[in-house]
Order: C-alpha cells, then sequence, then structure tokens
C-alpha cells in the first residue's frame, strides 16, 4: 500500500487509534524513543481534551467481559491550557499527524477549544467527541441529529482544519446523525464510540461495580454491531467514514473497510498488544497482497 | 492531570519495556505451597529493576475460561529476573501466582514450552534507602514477589534485608522460602506468628535502628502498613496492585487517590508509591 488521503493529509496506511486508548506521551515514559521509530498508526488521536481539567471518575474504572472490557474513566485531562503547553510540545515530536479530540457541554465550549487549537501548527484535524449531554438542552449532543446540527453551526466556521465527528452508537439513527454532520460541514465522521454498559458488583448485590456507575463496552464483544453501524453510515453520507470497535486483525479492519470506511481505528486491542497498530496494518497489507488489490 | 510527577524520567528506577509483545518460553513450573512459579525465558529482553512489572497473558487460549474470560492480560511484578550466567543458558523471569480467576487460573496451567505473552518490564520500582535508614521488607501473599528481586539487589550491595511474610495459613507459607530470611505469620497460626504480620513489623520497627519499609500484599495489609509508618514517622515505599487493561499508561484505569487530590496512574507512576503520597490505600 503506498499511502492514502484522509481529508487532505496524506497517510502512510489505513491504521490510526481510537480516541482514548493510546496515551503518546505515557508510552514514551515506558518505551521510550523505540516508540517513535516503530509508532503503530498513520495518525494519532488524542484522548478527549476539555477546556477545564478534569480529574475523571473515581475507580474502580475497569470491568473486563466476555471479549470485552466496560470502562468508566470519565476523561481524565490537564484541561485545554495543560494540553497545549504540556503536551502539543511533546506530541509534535510523533512522526505522524495529530488529530486532537475536544468535547464541551456546551456549543460555546467546543467553539472555544476549536478555536484555540486552530491557531497550533501541530494539530493537524479536529475530533469532535458529542458523545457528551448538551447542559443548555439537556440533550445528548450527538443522539439526536438537529442537536448536533445546531452545534456544528456554532463551531464549523471556527477551524479550517479538517472536522471529524465522533458518533455515539448510543442513538436510534445513527445514519441520520451522520447526515446531519455532513449537512453542517463535517469533513469526516468516526464510530464506533462505546455502548453504554453497566457492570454488576460481584459481592454486593444492586451495587455497580464502576465509580462512574455506568460505563462503555468496547472490545471484540461490539464488533459486529460497530460494522453494522459502519456500513449504515457509509451507505448514508459521501465524506470519509472512519470505522472502529473491536478490531483485532487484518482480516477485521478490512471488514470495516468492505463496509465503507476509509480509515479503520484501533482501541482496546492496542491494550492487549501496544503494538497492534503494527501487526494490523501488516496484516491488511498481506491480504491486499494476496487479493491483488493495491489500490488500497 | 494534576499529581503526574513530571521530570522523574531519568532518576526513577525504571528500565524501558521493548516496543509491543513479546512471546516467551516457558522453562519451568514449580508449585510452591498454593502458589504456582513461572520460569521464562526472555532472550532479547532487558534486566528489570525490582518493583517493575510485567503484563502477562497464555499464548494460547486465552479467553474460554469461567466466563469466557480471561480478555485483557494480567499485571504481575516480578517475582525474580536472572540475567546473569550460568544460571540458565538464556536469562530468565519468574513470576509467582495464585489461582483466584479466569486469568490467573489459565495462567497457572502453564507448563515448560508453553508460550507467554509479556509486555514490560513497565511502571517504576523500588528507591534504595537513603539516610542509613536499614531496609525492612514487609508481604503479604502474592505481593511477596516483588521484595524477593528486591532483597536480591540489597544483598548484592551489602544492604541484607530481613522480610516479614504474612500467609493466609500452612498450605500458602511455603510462599516464604522464596525469600531469605523471613519471619513468618499466619492468619490462622498454622505457621510461624499467628497473627498479623505488621504485628511483626511493629515490633522490628519500634525496636531497630530507624528503617524503610518495602511493602506489598492485600490492601488491608498494606493500608495497615502505611498507617503504622505514618504514626511513626518511618518511610514506606508501597508496591500497589490495581485493575489494569494496557499497563502503560493507556486505559487510565489503575488509578490510586492522592492525598493532595487528583489521582495517580499506578502503571506509569506506580506501582511502587511513596505511601506519604497516599491518604489511606483503597480497598480494590
Amino acid at each position: 500500500m503506498t499511502g492514502l488521503d484522509f481529508c487532505g493529509l496524506r497517510l502512510a496506511h489505513p491504521i490510526v487509534n481510537g480516541s482514548g486508548t493510546f496515551d503518546a506521551i505515557a508510552a514514551l515514559r515506558a518505551f521510550g524513543d523505540a516508540l517513535l521509530e516503530r509508532f503503530p498508526f498513520a495518525a494519532f488521536v488524542s484522548k478527549t481534551i476539555t477546556l477545564a481539567p478534569r480529574d475523571g471518575n473515581p475507580p474502580p474504572r475497569l470491568y473486563e467481559t466476555p471479549a470485552g472490557l466496560v470502562n468508566s474513566i470519565g476523561l481524565p485531562n490537564k484541561g485545554l491550557r495543560g494540553y497545549l503547553e504540556d503536551d502539543l510540545p511533546q506530541l509534535a515530536r510523533l512522526p505522524v499527524a495529530l488529530v486532537t479530540n475536544v468535547m464541551g457541554s456546551t456549543a460555546a465550549e467546543l467553539c472555544a477549544l476549536v478555536e484555540a487549537l486552530d491557531e497550533r501548527d501541530e494539530v493537524d484535524a479536529i475530533e469532535l467527541n458529542v458523545s457528551c449531554p448538551n447542559v443548555s438542552t439537556g440533550l445528548d449532543i450527538g443522539a439526536d441529529p438537529h442537536e448536533l446540527a445546531g452545534v456544528m453551526a456554532e463551531v464549523r466556521p471556527r477551524t479550517a482544519k479538517p472536522l471529524i465527528v465522533k458518533l455515539t452508537p448510543n442513538t436510534a439513527d445513527v445514519a441520520a446523525v451522520a447526515q446531519a454532520a455532513q449537512d453542517a460541514g463535517a469533513d469526516a465522521v468516526s464510530l464506533i464510540n462505546t455502548l453504554r454498559a453497566y457492570a454488576p458488583h460481584p459481592h454486593r448485590a444492586g451495587t455497580a461495580w464502576l465509580g462512574g456507575g455506568t460505563g462503555g463496552l468496547s472490545g471484540p464483544a461490539v464488533r459486529a454491531v460497530a460494522l453494522a453501524q459502519v456500513r449504515a453510515v457509509a451507505a448514508r453520507v459521501s465524506i470519509p467514514v472512519v470505522g472502529m470497535g473491536g478490531v483485532q486483525s487484518g482480516l477485521h479492519a478490512a471488514h470495516m473497510l468492505e463496509a465503507g470506511a476509509t480509515l479503520v481505528a484501533v482501541g482496546t486491542e492496542s491494550f492487549r498488544d501496544p503494538a497492534a497498530g503494527t501487526r494490523i496494518s501488516r496484516e491488511l497489507d498481506d491480504l491486499f497482497a494476496k487479493s491483488g488489490d493495491n489500490s488500497g | 492531570m494534576r499529581g503526574d510527577p513530571e521530570g522523574l524520567t531519568g532518576a526513577e528506577p525504571r528500565t524501558l519495556a521493548p516496543f509491543g509483545r513479546r512471546t516467551l518460553r516457558i522453562a519451568e513450573r514449580r508449585v510452591v505451597g498454593a502458589y504456582v512459579v513461572l520460569v521464562a525465558e526472555d532472550p532479547g529482553g532487558p534486566r528489570p529493576r525490582a518493583g517493575q512489572f510485567y503484563m502477562l497473558a497464555a499464548a494460547q487460549r486465552w479467553g474460554g475460561g469461567a466466563e469466557e474470560r480471561p480478555f485483557l492480560p494480567r499485571a504481575f511484578s516480578v517475582l525474580r529476573a536472572r540475567f546473569d550466567p550460568p544460571t540458565r543458558p538464556l536469562p530468565t523471569l519468574e513470576f509467582m501466582l495464585e489461582a483466584v480467576g479466569p486469568g490467573t487460573e489459565r495462567l497457572g496451567e502453564l507448563d515448560a514450552g508453553d508460550g507467554l505473552h509479556v509486555t514490560g518490564p513497565l511502571g517504576i520500582g523500588f528507591v534504595e534507602p537513603k539516610d542509613g535508614r536499614r531496609a525492612l521488607l514487609c508481604g503479604g501473599g502474592v505481593g511477596t514477589a516483588p521484595l524477593a528481586i528486591w532483597q536480591d539487589e540489597l544483598l548484592a550491595r551489602g544492604e541484607p534485608a530481613p522480610a516479614l511474610l504474612g500467609f493466609r495459613d500452612a498450605e500458602h507459607a511455603p510462599g516464604a522460602t522464596l525469600l531469605h530470611n523471613a519471619r513468618v505469620a499466619t492468619d490462622d497460626g498454622s505457621h510461624g506468628h499467628h497473627g498479623l504480620v505488621t504485628d511483626l513489623l511493629v515490633e522490628e520497627v519500634d525496636t531497630g535502628a530507624p528503617a524503610v519499609v518495602y511493602a506489598c500484599g492485600p490492601p488491608p495489609m498494606l493500608e495497615a502498613v502505611r498507617a503504622l509508618c505514618a504514626e511513626r514517622e518511618v518511610p514506606c515505599q508501597l508496591a500497589l496492585e490495581s485493575g489494569m487493561a494496557c499497563g502503560f499508561g493507556a486505559c487510565f484505569g489503575c488509578v490510586v487517590a492522592l492525598r493532595a487530590g487528583g489521582y495517580l496512574r499506578l502503571c506509569v507512576d506506580g506501582p511502587v508509591l511513596d505511601g506519604a503520597l497516599l491518604a489511606e490505600v483503597p480497598a480494590h
């Protein structure tokens, strides 16, 4: 594969990471510069950045399920200022394009985040995490096409950088929300985010295990759901789709591409092997080579 | 996030891990009382620091146990690392485990010749004693593991460190043979002191020369160690445990609340923490 174009960015291959599933700065502490020499993704997507710093949810934050993981992390991050001052200079060392993921609970918050990132050359694209209630309207921004359209109308003019909308699967009609994102000027959509999930306490009946109460399910357990949603969205919109959900192999990535995705994100599998992205990309290459299709 | 001790890299006792998961061959499986010790050949890996850990998974049949688990790898402190020939033809890592769930059950089945997926060494290990203090090791159950490699290192520097180890009962007490010079307490009195290992620790701390305590074990034991050390203004380094999905800072699952507010990720800022950072050791 000779690389591909994604929203005007030139990527070496179609494998990226899902937001919040790989912390390149922490990984540099654990693995050193070997990480930069063998960076597993064609672009790096940051974890979600919010305007104010967040500590995240009280532990426990994790619950293993059959072929999956429920997490309730609560978007811990240093806030916009900490990200711009501490993280961006370090992330600029990465050998790939940088996508910064942001979340706000009002359109005004999202506008402030997007405007600040628009000024930074290190940021190649911005991803909006809309799996969040709008505190002004009480509705989940990403669960309702009209809600999303309203927010996008305000956010879109704030940047010329590619804008990716990360769709939530916890909605009645994900394709309708994707259509609204496209109509409002999104350059791409990405899906699926985690499926809302609950983990019972193993020893205390009627009590939640996770400190945050509920969480989100990821891993191979959600793969079939993800494929159906990616297919539905790709059939509806003409902008590129970033497909993710339970991808563990080149074959799974190929299934995402067949469903209509342009890029495939790896998430939970990186927890099992930090270099999973490299392996999956190589396996995908091998599949293309076998099928004689090198168009990518 | 608050509490990230930036700038520690370089000074901290951390060996960098090779990037990515690698597959080791199990050279030996030993049964030590209720525990299993796995010896794995790690020809390409670096020598870990005491207190560091590895993420482990069986190369075959990881999944398909109780409730179709395990799915994620499991974190284990290294028990011993033998990198100096001629102990064995290849460098080896040793891990101590007790079958308590689908992950440890599957790992405990592994035998010579089987494959073991590892990522590591990860995290920050123990810091050597300062100010002329003597080292005291205090462990409980499978938490004995990181103290064994630390005792070896201290001994090699001419600082023999006594070990105080607590176990449930006589079936588990043979775990004490993994260290040298150990005093044992059992919950049921079937071996050694009848009572808590912290009884032995109080005795040592209160009677001997100024000490620094290195501890690892179940949360109630670690909390008791932290509290008694805090009360006596004795420094302590606690090797904590937590559910962990990745081991390298990606998942943010293994956090522990700090006395000063906010959280630390045990996998990148621990698992060994200065007890003074904590208001209490969390119950899980």
